[in-house]
């Protein structure tokens, strides 16, 4: 290889280097569980969760060992997501006090491992589920990796206040992915699925945001309470929130789910309004944080009754 | 005229020494992988017997 293109490999090799990245350590001095811990396991509990509801409603028949093997699938590669995202993120996660006890800003993984790490299970995941399953799920998992790695953590977290509206894609995909891998093809079911969780977590995060806006601030994300405002992002939640509850009403209205589901759905949504218009009302103090501790709490609360409830109604036919 | 042709070795280097700890996480990352890569296998295994049941003994020879 000449030496002009040895040095331009070299070049490539150094860019993924972020400056500042973490603090220096040898690596080799991690256990298992900070490996665990860069998956993000509750991220990955959520996704699993969903994920199951997307494989349970799907029509078509799947042997328990291949539905085991497409959840599997799923769970590995948003953990490899994570991990990247990790990796990528490690600067500001030591500057954030939500993630500054994460292994790599906390110095017991390198970000060479963690790079690893992520991309052997990212490849390992969508590599076996294409094998094992199919070709369609696996490639929907691909392109969640991918959206959430690179569209979400790597250009839109940093450049825009809209990073978690459109980033929020990527974790609401894993019902559709598995919804593939039961049946070889999406339908308007599994685009409602997906459509729930997109429009849930611009309520969630914002809520979040709202109290930890200070973070934000200091690590340079431009998340909306940062760039607009808190009063800006009270008015987006109650608006993506007056958005989000009839949406989750609509799986009743077009036969897919049952009475049990429209009661939890109605009462729910109900709820989330009434927790999104304290948050907008209460501007000032601690009783302003309370409204958004509330309903960020609730918001978690509110997705998994959902999708519960669309499970149980799946598993026991007649509720 | 011995020491030219015999300069003297460089002080012998253990090379990177290992405490304890890191020797424990080490060994508990091989056992983590050693058993991820069993379950693969057997993963791979149960999947074709799923896939092809009775089949998986019906080969032209």
């Amino acid at each position: 290889m000449p030496p002009r293109d040895r040095q331009d490999m070299s070049d490539i090799s150094v860019s993924m280097e972020k400056p500042g990245h973490a603090p220096e350590i040898a690596g080799g001095m991690a256990s298992p569980s900070d490996y665990i811990a860069l998956l993000k396991p509750r991220v990955m509990s959520l996704v699993v969760f969903t994920a199951l509801v997307g494989l349970v409603r799907a029509p078509d028949h799947v042997h328990p060992v291949i539905a085991f093997t497409a959840i599997l699938c799923i769970a590995v590669g948003a953990g490899a997501a994570g991990a990247l995202n990790m990796w990528w993120d490690a600067d500001i996660d030591a500057i954030m006090s939500r993630t500054r006890k994460r292994p790599i800003p906390a110095g017991r993984v390198t970000p060479k491992e963690a790079l690893a790490f992520g991309m052997t299970l990212a490849c390992f995941s969508v590599g076996v589920l294409g094998l094992l399953v199919n070709a369609l799920s696996a490639a929907l998992l691909a392109f969640t990796i991918f959206f959430y790695v690179v569209i979400y953590t790597m250009w839109l977290k940093r450049s825009t206040s809209q990073n978690i509206v459109i980033g929020g894609l990527a974790g609401a995909l894993p019902p559709m992915v598995a919804w593939a891998a039961a049946s070889g093809s999406v339908s308007l079911e599994s685009v409602l699925l997906v459509a729930i969780i997109f429009f849930w977590t611009p309520p969630h995060f914002w809520a979040l945001a709202l109290y930890r806006a200070d973070d934000y601030a200091r690590a340079g994300v431009p998340m909306l309470p940062v760039t607009a405002g808190p009063d800006e992002t009270r008015r987006q939640i109650l608006l993506y929130t007056l958005f989000l509850a009839p949406l989750a009403f609509v799986p009743v209205l077009l036969g897919y789910a049952g009475i049990a589901y429209a009661i939890v759905s109605a009462v729910t949504g109900a709820g989330m309004i009434w927790l999104a218009v304290a948050v907008y009302r209460q501007r000032t103090g601690d009783e302003a944080v309370r409204a958004a501790r509330r309903l960020f709490g609730f918001s978690i609360l509110y997705l998994f009754l959902l999708f519960a409830t669309l499970l149980v109604e799946a598993v026991i036919p007649g509720i | 005229m011995a020491d030219q042709k015999n300069p003297p070795e460089p002080p012998k280097s253990d090379g990177v020494v290992l405490s304890d700890e890191q020797k424990r996480r080490r060994r508990a990352r091989s056992i983590a992988i050693a058993s991820v890569l069993g379950f693969l296998v057997l993963l791979f295994y149960v999947v074709t017997i799923v896939k092809l049941g009775p089949n998986v003994l019906n080969r032209p020879l």
